[in-house]
């Protein structure tokens, strides 16, 4: 057995825990939402990417309808089509590893993947494989023990839980304002949701903050 | 079937055909800049949306409470380059404490 662990490895399985360990902030949301540990962990299971899961429970918890959740999720995972495009020509897989391929793609599995880009093509398709497998099971994991911890705490205003979801939502914000558009973005789509809250039904205004960026991204030539 | 059923069958579902339609479609369909740049912006505007509503409304109703200030909490950790579970932790912490004894 080589004592060294390759650079590829190294990172798919720092990225996989760090990742996978968010799972206790999605099961915990989950509860605090509503949802049952079963319903929590199907969610971490067939959907398997965490802003959409995050952004399903939230507005479902704000008392949205079933179609505000899975239209703002929905939206979410437009994204992960668009990484679908960048590894295709990397991973070259057909028939059920391209099913399978399909599920593990994710922010985490693509971007570990494109930052091994001076190792080569090999390296790039160990580190889809290891990251999305690795956030696969830890994600899980933790899914599952956030959800079960937050079942046995009760009342998720004592707890504190109620707070932790957006701080969560915040955490996963935060990497993306990096620009100042970004920046403006972020702070134009909360004053209008806020705003549209009394006039509008639930979960709708999260939805049209998405009219936003899809303005910004039409009349934005260069990010 | 009730909303929550709905919503985790009807997410997973959908989620999975983008995934799979990436996989699936010529490079070029999904290139164009304007594609490019909206799927940056997406996440931004529904992720601020979503802190702001989870924050400062409840129901129908715009309302500053213990939420607000466990979000503060949490942007006051971000700043000063506190790992997730630390931003998570305190926020929850600041608005359990503030809900509990104030």
């Amino acid at each position: 057995m080589s004592k060294v662990v390759s650079p590829t490895v190294r990172d798919s399985l720092s990225v996989s825990l760090t990742v996978g360990a968010y799972g206790i902030a999605f099961g915990a949301a989950g509860i605090a939402s509503g949802f049952s540990v079963l319903q929590c962990c199907l969610l971490s299971l067939l959907t398997f990417t965490g802003a959409s899961q995050f952004a399903v429970v939230g507005v479902i918890g704000a008392g949205g309808s079933a179609i505000s959740a899975v239209a703002t999720a929905s939206l979410l995972g437009i994204r992960n089509g668009l990484y679908g495009v960048l590894m295709a020509p990397i991973l070259h897989v057909r028939g059920f590893k391209r099913l399978i391929a399909a599920q593990v793609t994710i922010d985490e599995s693509t971007g570990v993947s494109l930052s091994q880009e001076k190792l080569g093509l090999a390296a790039m398709r160990q580190g889809f494989w290891l990251t999305g497998f690795g956030v696969f099971l830890f994600w899980n994991i933790f899914t599952l023990a956030g959800a079960l911890g937050a079942q046995a705490l009760g009342n998720p205003a004592a707890w504190g839980l109620d707070a932790a979801v957006p701080a969560a939502f915040l955490g996963l914000l935060w990497p993306r304002l990096d620009t100042s558009s970004g920046r403006i973005l972020s702070v134009c789509a909360a004053a209008l949701a806020i705003a549209t809250t009394p006039i509008l039904p639930a979960g709708l205004p999260i939805i049209i903050t998405a009219g936003l960026a899809l303005g910004l991204g039409v009349m934005k030539k260069s990010i | 079937m009730n909303k929550f059923w709905v919503s985790v069958i009807a997410t997973s579902a959908i989620a999975f055909f983008l995934k799979f339609i990436g996989h699936s479609v010529p490079e070029k369909w999904l290139s164009h800049p304007i594609i490019k740049r909206t799927n940056l912006y997406i996440p931004i505007a529904l992720l601020s949306a979503l802190v702001a509503v989870q924050s400062f409304t409840h129901e129908s109703r715009i309302i500053l409470d213990h939420r607000a200030a466990g979000l503060g909490i949490a942007l006051i950790a971000l700043t000063l380059k506190a790992p997730f579970p630390v931003v998570v932790l305190s926020a929850a912490l600041g608005s359990a404490t503030l809900y509990n004894f104030f």
